[in-house]
């Protein structure tokens, strides 16, 4: 159980994927001009990637390693997760509409995040098992959720500042997410 | 101009990837720490690149239109999966420092990008000099980039000791941070230089986000259509 929390830790935190790892900036950048936006593509990203790391963990564990398809592994994912995210999409829009019409259009972005992929491929580099591959999965989703959703408060602080004519853009957004970096490197001197 | 260094120049110059339009931002950030990482990571993004342009466009009559972006992540997850065997058989120390970054090269919102904006519409040559351009265009950028942090974080260039060991270098420019600031630093310095940083419109056009154009093409195609 420790060890559990450790890695949610970890990951949220300590490892934060987007502000440590670089890993979904595109989505980080682009849709954390609005708070309600970002809040919603966070919730997807938990949603999604809690469940795609425990396909691909599955998957690798009992289809790819034992035929010895090893090298395999990243066709296999990126598709399983494409398919993954039509199904997860057709799925709600049946049964939670609510839910749907909440994440429903930020599924699709959801495919190319590189964050779903490199937390998949993290897993099976860090030889994760089934129990520990979801909760990593889990926990990277909620930091990426966390940055984002901090990112788009600055953001909305920002719009209101005078910036200088070159900092306008991305370069202060650059600049934020920088000092957040900064900020959360605080969390490498956990001793976990 | 020559409709072919057009291209190039387009790649390089005009639509930059990471400078202008600022796609491929992941690995941009993430193996930026040296120069030679830059370097290694922007020469494998322009193999895969190219040879996705080129097969792509071959194939772009007889590929399906309703699952073409299916088919386009196959074939770039397959030359990516063959860059990295390649790199781990002959370039060892490079596979080691770029890591998870390799595999990564199929979720680069720039081979996607281009296959649909362009490659799926142009001749093969056309194709195969519009993936060398915007290839010669982020190699550039990211190695720009890693030198940067390099020489202010470690105080060397290529690994080659350039500030004297005397000077304690500043050694956040190679931790995660710098490589938001040294990217923040070189946009803006481009912007006081009036060479116009395009992301914005490419905000409005696809919210921003490479995952949107791949799956909303006709929103990013547009400067190319009219072209």
């Amino acid at each position: 159980m420790t060890s559990l929390i450790i890695i949610i830790v970890s990951c949220a935190l300590v490892n934060n994927v987007v502000l440590n790892q670089f890993l979904g900036i595109c989505s980080f950048l682009g849709v954390s001009k609005q708070m309600k936006a970002s809040a919603s593509l966070g919730g997807a990203v938990i949603f999604v990637l809690t469940i795609a790391s425990a396909v691909a963990s599955l998957l690798y564990d009992y289809v790819l390693e034992p035929f010895g398809l090893d090298y395999m592994k990243t066709i296999v994912f990126i598709l399983v997760i494409a398919a993954l995210v039509q199904i997860v999409e057709m799925f709600l829009k049946k049964t939670s509409p609510g839910l749907y019409k909440a994440l429903g259009i930020y599924l699709p972005l959801i495919t190319t995040n590189c964050a779903v992929l490199g937390v998949a491929l993290t897993n099976v580099q860090d030889e994760y098992n089934f129990v520990e591959s979801v909760v990593a999965g889990f926990g990277t989703a909620v930091g990426y959720t966390i940055a984002i959703v901090l990112l788009a408060g600055i953001r909305a602080r920002l719009d209101e500042e005078s910036i200088p004519a070159p900092f306008r853009g991305a370069p202060v957004v650059l600049l934020a997410a920088a000092l957040m970096s900064i900020a959360f490197m605080g969390f490498g001197g956990l001793s976990l | 101009m020559n409709r072919y260094v057009e291209r190039i120049y387009n790649g390089v110059v005009k639509e930059n990837p990471t400078f202008i339009l600022m796609l491929g931002m992941c690995p941009t950030l993430a193996v930026s720490t040296a120069a030679i990482n830059g370097l290694g990571m922007g020469v494998s993004t322009t193999v895969v690149l190219i040879l996705s342009n080129v097969i792509i466009s071959a194939l772009r009559k007889i590929i399906p239109d309703e699952v073409r972006l299916p088919s386009y992540i196959v074939i770039v997850a397959t030359l990516v999966t063959i860059t990295e065997l390649l790199i781990e058989a002959y370039l060892p120390s490079l596979y080691d420092a770029l890591g998870i970054y390799i595999p990564l090269i199929v979720v680069n919102c720039i081979i996607l990008g281009r296959a649909e904006a362009y490659a799926n519409k142009n001749s093969v040559g056309l194709a195969a000099f519009d993936g060398i351009g915007m290839g010669i265009g982020f190699t550039v950028a990211l190695t720009i980039v890693g030198f940067i942090r390099e020489l202010v974080g470690a105080g060397t260039a290529f690994g080659i000791q350039i500030i004297p060991k005397s000077v304690e270098p500043i050694g956040i420019f190679i931790k995660a941070p710098g490589a938001f600031l040294v990217l923040a630093l070189v946009i803006a310095v481009m912007n006081a230089f009036q060479v116009k940083n395009r992301s914005d419109e490419l905000v409005s056009g696809c919210d921003g986000c490479c995952a949107n154009c791949a799956m909303k093409p006709e929103n990013c195609g547009k400067e190319e259509a009219k072209a």
